[in-house]
């Protein structure tokens, strides 16, 4: 066996272990304060966030995550590249666990970027442009500037400290 | 009979499969350079002096600062980017495929082009090379 093929083989083994080690550990407190498990995923959590937090799969419908997967080469000016199989596993996982809802459809607020869409601007109506742009954010992409739980998958309330 | 075999065939993936995890990355990029007949070498001056080099907009240091044995900050997301130097972080250089992933996409962001086989040897020579 080759050290190539020794290595896909391992990394099969080693994403078919993670399949089996899905098992969501964190919660999430929504706006009307029922609580749920977080659906989490190693793959996705290693893959998605090591540029800008795994953003979670709620935060957009399944269309915009199947048009983001499909174009990881131009992932909004950077090369965010990974093998087939890996992106198919991240996909699944994404979709499955997409936002849904009934009044906003695919062609009123499916965007590609989490921040352009209708939920994302009405729950940060009153960040000041300016604020963005200060240091201690720097991007909207920075989530956990101001939501200090966010790496761990929690956007409630509480843990919002805007600096 | 039919589960022992099973069991060795298992045994000898696994085992085959630890022999390929504790391989250098700097291993198969050796041998691509060396399909160069001219190759003779890695050079950490060389590695230097390509990570603080500017492409299209960015150069390595852009987010991985000018001395790597510092965390970085991703110049377009502003999240924290580990130290790239092993004596800050030894988890760094450690995983082929992480290393070939990761020089594909940054090779493509800053320089808008793969990186050759002997400029990643020259900057992985060099980061293995800083010392505290």
């Amino acid at each position: 066996m080759n050290t190539s093929k020794a290595h896909a083989g391992l990394r099969s083994i080693s994403t078919a272990l993670l399949y089996l080690a899905v098992i969501s550990t964190s919660s999430v407190v929504w706006a009307d304060g029922a609580t749920k498990p977080a659906p989490t995923n190693p793959v996705w959590q290693e893959e998605c966030g090591s540029c800008h937090i795994a953003y979670p799969p709620r935060f957009l419908p399944a269309e915009s995550w199947q048009q983001l997967m499909g174009s990881l080469e131009d992932h909004f000016g950077t090369d965010a590249s990974i093998d087939a199989g890996t992106a198919a596993t991240i996909e699944t996982f994404l979709t499955r666990n997409a936002k849904r809802s009934k009044t906003d459809t695919m062609a009123t607020d499916a965007p590609l970027r989490i921040t352009e869409g209708r939920w994302f601007r009405r729950e940060h109506d009153e960040i000041a442009a300016a604020k963005w742009k200060s240091a201690a954010i720097g991007s909207a992409a920075n989530c956990g500037a101001c939501h200090r739980e966010a790496d761990k998958g929690s956007f409630r309330e509480r843990d919002i400290k805007v600096p | 009979m039919k589960q022992t075999v099973f069991v060795g065939g298992l045994a000898a993936l696994l085992f085959a499969a630890s022999l390929a995890r504790a391989a250098d990355p700097l291993d198969a990029i050796t041998a691509a350079a060396q399909a160069d007949k001219s190759f003779s070498g890695f050079s950490a001056a060389r590695g230097e002096t390509l990570f603080r080099t500017k492409g299209k907009d960015w150069s390595c240091s852009t987010c991985h600062t000018a001395d790597p044995r510092n965390p970085g900050r991703h110049t377009v997301t502003g999240k924290a980017i580990q130290p790239m130097a092993p004596v800050s972080n030894p988890k760094r250089l450690t995983d082929p495929a992480k290393v070939e992933k990761w020089f594909k996409r940054n090779c493509g962001d800053v320089f808008d082009r793969e990186c050759t086989a002997r400029e990643k040897g020259d900057v992985i020579t060099w980061l293995r090379s800083l010392a505290r």
